[in-house]
């Protein structure tokens, strides 16, 4: 059985994700889209933490005998893995918009003349 | 909004029109088949009306098709999604000082035909925004898939709890707008999926919405943004962005901008 102590620590941090995550959608400085995958790895986080008896189950299922824990950690892992692959899909696109509006403000300047480049 | 006569009629109010600096907003993504019809119907309805198209990253002639009648574009260097699209209209019409906006999309579902009867409350001073609803009382029936109308639905109800309002049709995107409202939405748009939130968020600025009944028709050409598959996103995103948004504080639009 995971410690007391492990259990209440975590689902204090995770809850505290939960709520950094709405304060942060809230002040504008976090958009929905992206604000999605973190309420997620918060939310279930918060649940393994709270819900001693199904992480021991779920330890159980995956194999972990000796520390229930260790599956907190591997699913904090996973979703720490899944919110930096869509950080790179996001970079990526990114930086192909990015690539596009230099291309678009070149061919601007050039239409207005060279009065207009710095 | 300047004194004008408070007419019963749509063509009584109409007359009021030839005063006011009023522009179409078509946010169009891949149109060039339903655009030009769009605008015809547009020159029809009010021949006076500034057109202003804003091409969303479309790949086919979209922007060639509405330059070519005589539109304005603005031409996005890519896909921004409907909301940002919709938004640099709002932006367009707010810098150029417009009285009054119709938003009308590209896709020839809008029938200009109708504007008259979104454009009567603001003329009449009565709205600061009138929403096109397909659920209004004597609206036509209006057809989509079984899942997507319950979550309209299901949007409807939750978003008329929250403004204490009943409002039947939280996606339309067939509206008519004041100063008012053209300097809200230029200021602070949703992205995304943004009519729902754009709801909420009008009446949160103590603006005033209403909706009339009107009827839309099939897709001419394109597609819609929202394919069944991200209906499920689209609900959890909505809901989150509604809900987080209640515990923001107000922005109330300067007075000047009346």
């Amino acid at each position: 059985m995971t410690p007391l102590a492990v259990s209440i620590a975590g689902a204090i941090a995770s809850f505290t994700l939960v709520l950094v995550v709405l304060e942060l959608i809230r002040s504008h400085r976090l958009r929905e889209r992206y604000a999605l995958l973190w309420l997620a790895t918060g939310l279930t986080l918060t649940a393994l933490s709270a819900w001693r008896a199904g992480l021991n189950t779920i330890a159980g299922w995956v194999g972990v005998r000796g520390y229930p824990p260790a599956v907190l950690f591997a699913v904090g892992i996973l979703f720490i893995l899944a919110v930096l692959l869509h950080y790179s899909t996001v970079i990526s696109r990114l930086s192909d918009q990015n690539v596009m509006l230099a291309q678009r403000l070149a061919l601007l300047e050039e239409r207005l003349g060279d009065d207009a480049t710095g | 909004m300047p004194d004008t006569v408070v007419t019963a009629s749509p063509a009584e109010a109409l007359h009021a029109l030839s005063d006011l600096r009023r522009v179409a907003i078509v946010p169009a993504l891949n149109e060039a088949g339903a655009l030009p019809a769009v605008i015809d119907e547009l020159r029809a309805f009010d021949p006076g009306l500034d057109i202003v198209v804003i091409d969303d990253g479309s790949v086919d002639r979209t922007a060639a098709v509405a330059r070519s009648m005589g539109a304005r574009v603005l031409r996005l260097p890519f896909n921004l999604g409907i909301g940002g699209a919709v938004q640099t209209g709002f932006r367009f019409a707010f810098e150029n000082d417009y009285d009054l906006a119709v938003r009308v999309d590209g896709d020839g579902q809008h029938d200009p035909s109708q504007l008259g009867r979104l454009i009567t409350p603001v003329l009449a001073g009565e709205a600061d925004i009138v929403v096109g609803s397909r659920f209004a009382a004597d609206a036509d029936g209006y057809r989509s898939s079984r899942t997507r109308r319950i979550g309209i639905r299901l949007l409807a109800i939750v978003v008329s709890r929250i403004v204490g309002q009943r409002v039947t049709d939280t996606t339309s995107g067939f509206q008519a707008l004041n100063k008012l409202g053209i300097a809200l939405f230029a200021r602070d748009y949703p992205h995304d999926y943004p009519e729902v939130e754009a709801t909420v968020m009008v009446f949160r600025h103590r603006l005033r919405l209403i909706e009339v009944p009107v009827s839309m028709r099939e897709r001419g050409s394109g597609r819609s943004s929202i394919t069944s598959l991200r209906s499920v996103y689209y609900m959890v995103k909505v809901l989150l962005a509604i809900f987080v948004g209640l515990f923001r504080r107000n922005i109330v639009p300067q007075e000047d901008a009346r």
